[in-house]
């Protein structure tokens, strides 16, 4: 389900960028256009071409109502980011949420829903610029195949564009959580080539660390919103519930084992199959081997004997070789596993200081 | 000044105000969320030449107590001494978007930036009048009259003597502020950028931010402490209430036995 979802934000996309590169006059200078666009950093060269991305207010504002609102469970909300490039910095001004895909709503049109709010945007001169999009995620698991290919649609298009993630429980702990990844170069390369097999990786020299690649946020203001949230602060003074220190955390603790231990099954479970994979391979190239001795000997025998020799036969129809197993997906169960990793040691250092803090407390008031 | 709500009286066809059916619904307060104030303010931010003012509609829900408005948009709109033109297709089309998304939004009203209502405000609220029954005008001030940036919310009552051409007042309402938890978690986050020369933040690592709120209880507990130093020496004459607050304050640090805490910690670890 998420796959189609994804199809069709990309083939939405694929419609704005050519509508963008026929219609649309210069908008701002610095932004770039669809595939015919120019670009630095274009192709295949080592370095990123987004070193940082800044975030107005206002989307981290839309995107945390727009799942608060939308979201339940482990259902997942995106959205469309929209902004401008300037220089090396991903600039994100705007945002608007896509409907929840329902299964009831089959002639519900995708494309023009983006279409149409992209050009009624512009009438009020908001940034019709494509330059992302968002995504909430459950517990931090988000590297899913679906993710990848969005994405690289999304790259593939745009060179600059991320994708950012927004964890609405981490952040109802206390803390905004909000990153933004993109492909790495090389990942961009092997999946131009579509093709997945092991050699192909290795050739790469694709490890799961080189995946994706996280860009630093910065959050900006306007002088107006600043003087808009000093307003707020004075008018509505709401109570700080400093849930960010709060010693209840087992719960959430346990949830992400849950779902590392599940991943780590699903990664045992390939490694089985390559195994077996491998162990084919290898069998078979000994009957192979095998058979064409066989068959040497055999025809070694006729020749003393005077017969003609038996014909060479197409070997590899006799023996056909197995399917190397996709190595793609063991690849990103492993980028998923480190998500959780690292998101679990962010977690058990905040834990511990925490309850440092709780013990220095205690001892000071026995 | 009292509202009348005059349903029985079919305005007559002189009359120059909106046709109300029935008094404001939800009672009289009405719940903003700080999105909608981000989002009125970067319009403005970005309008056209020479507009003096933006305005668009207001999206939310109305239950028995209050109307929360949970959503906004802009809507393109020419202005000019003696008329006012709104792009009402622009409205309805955008409108239907935003159903689509959430399908629970209702046409709650409009806004305009500028510190006052002006004539062309009776027109544009005419003109809303045929969306949503009794709609609610938000005005939030950019120009930054006296030095704030006020943001007031009305409704529309008919004036003047029944029977005759009937005027137009706007009464205000209570303006409240919603938050939900995770907004105000992010409301926090964006809020420092107040503090920072060239108005950027970024996000700060984990044990930054334990860091950061312990840092803002501390500030708590000392301006507590200042305060009970200040009843102490005589500067400030004591208060029960405070004081029986602060007296569960103090208690509400749990009493454990060293060991059981001992136990309880290395447990966690």
């Amino acid at each position: 389900r998420q796959n189609a979802h994804a199809q069709r934000i990309f083939s939405a996309k694929k419609m704005a960028s050519r509508k963008e590169g026929t219609g649309s006059a210069a908008t701002s200078s610095s932004s770039t256009t669809g595939p015919a666009g120019k670009g630095k950093g274009k192709g295949g060269s080592g370095d990123s071409a987004v070193k940082q991305v800044q975030i107005d207010g206002l989307v981290v504002l839309k995107i945390i109502k727009h799942y608060q609102e939308e979201g339940q469970g482990t259902e997942v909300v995106q959205g469309v980011l929209l902004g401008l490039v300037v220089e090396d910095r991903l600039e994100i001004t705007n945002c608007f949420p896509f409907p929840q895909h329902t299964e009831d709503d089959a002639d519900f049109d995708e494309v023009q829903y983006q279409m149409e709010m992209m050009r009624s945007l512009r009438h009020v001169n908001i940034d019709h610029l494509h330059v992302g999009w968002y995504q909430s995620t459950y517990y931090g698991s988000f590297v899913t195949r679906a993710l990848l290919d969005s994405q690289f649609s999304y790259q593939h298009a745009i060179e600059e564009s991320v994708v950012l993630i927004y964890d609405p429980i981490k952040t109802a702990q206390g803390s905004l959580s909000l990153k933004a990844y993109r492909l790495t170069p090389k990942l961009m390369e092997v999946c131009k080539e579509k093709d997945f097999s092991p050699e192909a990786l290795k050739k790469g020299n694709i490890t799961f660390e080189h995946m994706f690649e996280e860009v630093p946020i910065v959050i900006k203001n306007s002088h107006l919103i600043n003087v808009l949230m000093w307003e707020l602060e004075k008018k509505s003074a709401v109570a700080d519930k400093h849930e960010l220190l709060s010693l209840a955390s087992s719960n959430h603790l346990g949830k992400n084992l849950q779902l590392l231990m599940d991943r780590v099954d699903e990664m045992s479970q390939d490694i089985v199959k390559y195994n077996t994979y491998m162990r084919n391979t290898s069998k078979q190239q000994q009957q192979k081997h095998q058979y064409q001795q066989r068959r040497q000997q055999e025809n070694m025998q006729r020749q003393s004997r005077g017969e003609p020799p038996l014909p060479e036969e197409d070997l590899s129809k006799l023996f056909k070789p197995p399917q190397p197993p996709a190595r793609m997906d063991s690849l990103l169960i492993a980028g998923q596993i480190n998500t959780y990793c690292q998101n679990i040691k962010e977690f058990t250092a905040q834990n511990l200081g925490k309850l440092f803090m709780a013990q220095a407390l205690q001892e000071y008031n026995n | 000044p009292a509202s009348t709500p005059a349903p029985a009286q079919t305005p007559a066809q002189s009359l120059p105000g909106p046709a109300l059916p029935g008094p404001f619904p939800g009672g009289r307060v009405v719940r903003l969320h700080p999105v909608i104030l981000a989002s009125i303010v970067d319009s403005y931010e970005r309008r056209n030449e020479g507009a003096a003012r933006v305005i668009g509609t207001l999206l939310g829900t109305v239950d028995k107590h209050s109307v929360e408005v949970t959503n906004c948009f802009s809507v393109p709109h020419n202005e000019s001494e003696d008329e006012v033109a709104v792009d009402m297709e622009f409205a309805k089309n955008m409108y239907e978007l935003h159903k689509k998304v959430s399908p629970n939004e209702l046409i709650l009203g409009w806004y305009a930036t500028g510190h006052d209502i002006t004539e062309h405000s009776v027109l544009i609220h005419e003109y809303y009048s045929r969306e949503a029954p009794n709609p609610i005008h938000l005005t939030v001030d950019t120009s930054l009259q006296n030095g704030r940036m006020s943001i007031k919310a009305y409704v529309s009552t008919l004036m003047g003597v029944p029977g005759r051409t009937m005027g137009v007042m706007f009464t205000p309402l209570t303006v409240k502020y919603a938050y939900y938890d995770t907004e105000r978690i992010g409301v926090d986050l964006i809020m420092k950028t107040c503090f920072s020369p060239n108005r950027v933040i970024g996000l700060s690592s984990d044990l930054q931010q334990v860091g950061g709120a312990s840092a803002r209880i501390q500030d708590a507990l000392s301006t507590v402490l200042q305060y009970a130093e200040d009843v102490l020496s005589g500067k400030v004459s004591a208060d029960n209430t405070v004081g029986r607050f602060l007296m569960s304050l103090v208690n509400q640090v749990p009493k454990i036995v060293p060991d059981d805490f001992e136990t309880m910690l290395n447990s966690n670890i």
